[in-house]
């Protein structure tokens, strides 16, 4: 790979003004797929979800699933967008062996949702983001790339395509251009993508889980010397698979598009590939002629007609956004501006609110979120939300802990045990045998620490408390560790007539 | 008594009653193909097996109905699960459907027994069954003439008595062109009145599968067994059929007003085919029709609004023919890409028809185009629909000739698209209004011999006029001639 | 009157994934040329209000409901493909990732 050179990213927006856009694709969690019949289930041995419909075969048609439309427009009612009285679907032409019609239906000119917005925090700063649309297609398969050296597309010998996810409902939200973040155009592309999934995610509308692919982001960058009327070219980033990496990909973008417009060259509009292992983009083909997709409407399907009514009612049905949701736990739960700020800069804020209304009291699930589960999601390198832990999963653990049943030792490795994917905490707990040793254990334990230790137990008699350190260790020793440290403590005192 | 002479109706009649079996009238039928289809070539594949034990379930009285044990012919572009469906075409060579169409669903279940595949032009592309990858279909009136097409396979089997009823799709006239050049009855039903589920798409804004048959009331029999919605088929009409099989009982035409087409005669209509189509316009006036003359100014633009609407849809109905999934692969040698193996599959895959309307397609859609090609067709296709609707308010069907000629030599026009293209004239306006149309036998042209089709048009959803006002014109023409028009189809 | 050249005939070959060659590039133009002289005559009508149609059948908000029905059996699937492995469909090498 050729070396390119970057302007460091601040220093690039002391001098050029950036505009992103985003294009966000979110698989919708329907039970069956779009235009058919088939499950949707991620996971599933390859071409076992497949039929004559979204296989695509010679006179198979397709048949609109009505829960699909009803989530793209939920969607778009809680992104504020305007929903249409009439529109159709269109066919969007071009070859790909993954596409099983070698078309794409899709939406071209007539979009379900148009014209909504969504603001975005960060650092206490409110970014406005207009949505320009929000319209409904149908997924493509996937490909297994077969020989050469990196198993990627290029240099491949041949593909293997698995059909499964052909024909799953997927709504594209697109963002107009966002401008004015200055610096924070990376941090706003991103907390953009995070506070979509969590929206998508809060109407159960789609699992939006990046790592399976059901939410994926094409990043759009152009730049401006500051002060400029005009926007500069954009190029277009595919793939981009974690909220970090939109990060990431905004930032090379910039870096990128500086160095080339100092340097005297020109951005050329194209559509570039992220690498997740560089955090670096690279150009797609290049075009030796436009892409023509040659879109018209849909014969095979009727146009759709929402009647008012019945998006009134999907309006006045919208659970609460996650926005209102902050706010509300803001006031509710008694956090601190501090603690706010703290847990949204982590993006963990949602995670945590969701806990608390799983069951868990405010502060332990402001303690496990930003203590213990940001730390693991660093330690792999991965975006906090896509630990595989769910807010009802950490509920029911600190449920287990506030009632002694877990020590916070053993909530812990009960936690890891669910992020390895052992299952549900009750199940984890179960197969390990994993119990909080009972009074008649510790008290054993606590009389055979303190028979073995007598000058540990001088020390603590003559008021030195601090001593207690090895006795409680002993406990913990003896019982596995499935004693309550605090409770050794506390009996340990008990036994030796001393008070704190 | 020929059991391949018979009328559906008949068979139905003596099956039901066991003066006959299902089993001999399938071996009949069977034997006919095996004696006369070298000469028709309207079959591309026999099922035998699956005839022989359709018929035993009919004559095991698992299955009853009007139509039961009744041997159908099907236009090899309806999906047959197990059976092979081409489209007359080598990018499908051996593929096997693993489904059934909707149509073909129903009419197994209606026990109809199903012979076999039958020619066609390659994807319904063509009108004279010559475009097919496999080797043309002739006319069973006159073997060195085309059949008509797309479905010609489906008309010369009925036409040849190898058949008693068949099923093809009319895109742009595929089933009345072929019905009226050789001497049967032949329904486009009103567009959405049949299931396309399973009948692999032409122009998916066009295509309408139909009947044919050798009488007025077999078709509106075939006609009823096949109609009726489908939830698989998002463009199907969610309403009852319409009394076809009644009105086909009960042809009428008192005081039903009829209106000649002025756009549909005269120039560039051959003098017999015209000529008959006078006399039986004026049988209908003798019977008690009404009959005026109306005009529908945008027909002159029926044919070049099809020839932009049915490539362009096309064009992309036959991309996924891309030799990844199934059907032919060319080219794939270790080194090419899929782009290229693509390329090379379609290349040898389709033929020329094809391929001349996928660039055809292409281009009226690319942008740049789109707005003076495809859309200003589709604004067209807007005038012809409002054209029929005021006729219909002054008249209750409309009619001119089916085709402005009688069947053309095979070879004629295989070289001059445009020239083949004009036998649809006459056709294709309801196939973009998506109303229902008939044709119907009204004589032989006494310049050549051959059959000339009168064409009903009834507005959508009123399908049984066509029945209605076809069986009367029909009975009085018999009765004039003395007998039914194809007992004087030759001996082959 | 369009006059198509063999170039625009090239391009509309590679965009409906058609190997043609030279000959009969030439020939398809020549073709085209005529055909679309013909069906270009819908220009002549004035149709500047008026609505296009894209469906015939007077039809909106045609759904099914969200319900697993039976896929199809992957052998059956895959013994008809041109080539298969490992459970998947089997295809040349691709060139570029989706547009
Ligand atoms: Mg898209
Ligand atoms: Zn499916």
């Amino acid at each position: 790979m050729t070396t390119v050179s970057l302007v460091p990213y601040d220093e690039a927006l002391d001098r050029y003004d950036p505009v992103i856009g985003l294009e966000t694709h979110v698989e919708l969690s329907t039970a069956s797929k779009m235009f058919c019949g088939c499950p949707t289930e991620f996971g599933a041995p390859p071409n076992t979800q497949i039929c004559p419909v979204c296989l695509g075969l010679p006179g198979s048609l397709p048949v609109t699933n009505r829960a699909a439309i009803e989530h793209t427009m939920r969607i778009g009612l809680a992104l504020g967008c305007s929903i249409a009285e009439w529109c159709r679907f269109a066919r969007k032409n071009y070859f790909y062996p993954d596409m099983p019609k070698d078309f794409q239906i899709s939406q071209y000119d007539e979009p379900l949702c148009v014209e909504g917005g969504i603001d975005i925090d960060v650092d206490g700063s409110t970014y406005r983001v207009e949505i320009e649309r929000v319209h409904l297609e149908e997924d493509t398969g996937k490909s297994l790339h077969v020989g050469g050296a990196t198993g990627r597309i290029h240099g491949a010998d041949y593909s293997l395509v698995d059909y499964n996810r052909a024909g799953i409902p997927l709504v594209e939200v697109v963002t107009k251009p966002i401008a004015g973040t200055g610096r924070e155009a990376a941090r706003v592309a991103r907390a953009y993508v995070t506070e979509l999934r969590d929206l998508v995610r809060g109407l159960g509308a789609s699992d939006a889980r990046m790592e399976q692919g059901s939410l994926r982001c094409d990043v759009n960058v152009s730049l401006a010397p500051k002060g400029s009327s005009t926007w500069g070219t954009r190029t277009e980033t595919k793939n981009v698979n974690s909220f970090r990496s939109v990060e990431r990909a905004v930032r090379f973008e910039v870096e990128r598009q500086a160095a080339l417009i100092d340097a005297g060259e020109r951005i050329v509009q194209e559509t570039r590939h992220f690498h997740e292992d560089t955090g670096t983009t690279s150009p797609g083909r290049s075009k030796e002629e436009a892409q023509d997709y040659r879109y018209f409407p849909e014969p095979d399907l009727v146009p759709l007609a929402p009647p008012r009514e019945f998006v009134q009612g999907l309006l006045d049905a919208l659970p609460e956004l996650p926005a209102a949701r902050r706010r509300r736990v803001a006031t509710e739960h008694g956090f601190s501006d501090l603690d706010m700020s703290q847990m949204a800069n982590t993006g963990v804020l949602d995670l945590v609110a969701a806990t608390i209304a799983a069951g868990a009291a405010a502060g332990a699930a402001r303690g496990w979120w930003m203590g213990y589960l940001v730390g693991k999601a660093s330690e792999s390198d991965i975006d906090v939300h896509d630990l595989q832990i769910t807010p009802e999963q950490l509920a029911r653990v600190v449920a287990l802990e506030s009632e002694g049943a877990l020590t916070n030792k053993l909530a812990r490795q009960v936690v890891d045990a669910v992020l390895g994917g052992e299952g549900e905490p009750d199940t984890v707990i179960a197969t390990h045998g994993w119990v909080v040793a009972d009074d008649g254990a510790i008290v054993a334990a606590v009389d055979q620490a303190i028979a073995a230790q007598p000058d540990v137990v001088e020390r603590i008699r003559g008021g030195n408390l601090k001593a207690i350190g090895p006795l409680v260790g002993a406990v913990m020793k003896t019982t596995g560790g499935q004693a309550d440290a605090a409770k050794a403590r506390t009996l340990i005192l008990e036994r030796l007539g001393v008070s704190e | 008594m020929q059991l391949t002479r018979m009328t559906a109706v008949d068979v139905a009649a003596r099956i039901a009653s066991r003066e006959v079996s299902a089993l001999d009238v399938t071996q009949a039928h069977l034997d006919r193909i095996r004696a006369v289809d070298d000469k028709v070539h309207a079959f591309l594949h026999i099922d035998e097996e699956g005839a022989l034990a359709q018929a035993r379930r009919v004559d095991a009285g698992e299955v009853t109905g009007p139509l039961a044990g009744v041997p159908l012919a099907v236009k090899d572009l309806f999906v047959t699960r197990g059976v092979p469906t081409t489209c007359s075409s080598r990018i499908l060579d051996g593929w096997i459907p693993p489904y059934d169409a909707t149509v073909v669903q129903r009419l197994r279940d209606a026990g109809v027994v199903m012979l076999g595949k039958t020619n066609m032009d390659e994807f319904a592309m063509g009108s004279s069954t010559e475009n097919s990858a496999f080797g043309p279909t002739h006319n069973p009136w006159d073997l060195a003439r085309v059949p008509g097409g797309s479905s010609g396979g489906s008309s010369a089997a009925v036409a040849s008595y190898e058949a008693t009823l068949a099923i093809g799709t009319d895109t742009g006239g595929s089933i009345r062109q072929p019905a009226a050049v050789c001497g049967l009855v032949g329904v486009k039903p009103t567009y959405g009145g049949v299931s396309r589920y399973g009948m692999v798409a032409f122009s998916s804004s066009l295509d309408q599968a139909g009947p044919f048959g050798r009488t007025v009331l077999d078709t509106a029999l075939l006609h009823a067994a096949m109609a009726g919605h489908d939830p698989r088929d998002s463009t199907s009409i969610d309403a009852a059929v319409p009394d076809v099989v009644g009105a086909a009982r009960s042809g009428d035409v008192r005081g039903l007003r009829v209106g000649i087409v002025k756009e549909l005669t005269g120039e560039g209509y051959q003098p017999g085919v015209e000529q008959r189509f006078r006399e039986a316009v004026d049988v209908l006036a003798d019977l008690g029709a009404e009959v005026v003359e109306v005009s529908c100014p945008h027909f002159a633009y029926a044919l070049p609004a099809y020839y932009l609407i049915a490539p362009s849809e096309c064009s992309s109905n036959l991309a996924r023919f891309d030799g990844m999934r199934y059907g032919l692969r060319v080219g794939d040698d270790g080194t090419r890409s899929a782009e290229e193996v693509m390329s090379q599959t379609r290349a040898a895959g389709f033929g020329p028809e094809v391929k001349r309307r996928i660039i055809l397609g292409t281009y009226a859609l690319s942008s740049g185009y789109y707005d003076a090609y495809y859309g200003q067709a589709q604004k067209v296709r807007t005038l012809i629909t409002r054209d029929f609707a005021s006729a219909f308010e002054q008249v209750d069907v409309l009619v001119s000739p089916t085709t402005p000629t009688t069947a053309f030599p095979i070879g004629e026009r295989v070289d001059d698209p445009m020239a083949m293209y004009l036998a649809d004239l006459a056709t294709i306006p309801s196939n973009l209004a998506g109303n229902a149309a008939m044709s119907l036998p009204c004589g032989l042209s006494p310049d050549d011999g051959l059959p000339v089709g009168l064409q009903i048009m009834a507005p959508a959803m009123a399908d049984d006029r066509l029945y209605r006002a076809g069986s009367a014109l029909e009975a009085a023409l018999v009765e004039r001639w003395g007998h039914p028009l194809f007992e004087e189809v030759p001996e082959l | 009157m369009p006059s198509i050249t063999r170039e625009e005939v090239a391009h509309l070959a590679r965009l409906a994934r058609l190997a043609m060659n030279d000959e009969e590039l030439d020939h398809l133009a020549t073709q085209l040329d005529v055909i679309l002289a013909s069906v270009a005559r819908v220009g002549e009508v004035a149709a500047a209000d008026i609505p296009p149609t894209s469906h015939s059948v007077p039809l909106t908000n045609v759904f099914r409901d969200d319900i697993i029905t039976p896929s199809l059996p992957r052998e059956e699937v895959l013994a008809a493909a041109p080539a298969a492995e490992d459970g998947r469909f089997r295809v040349p090498r691709i060139l570029d990732e989706e547009p």
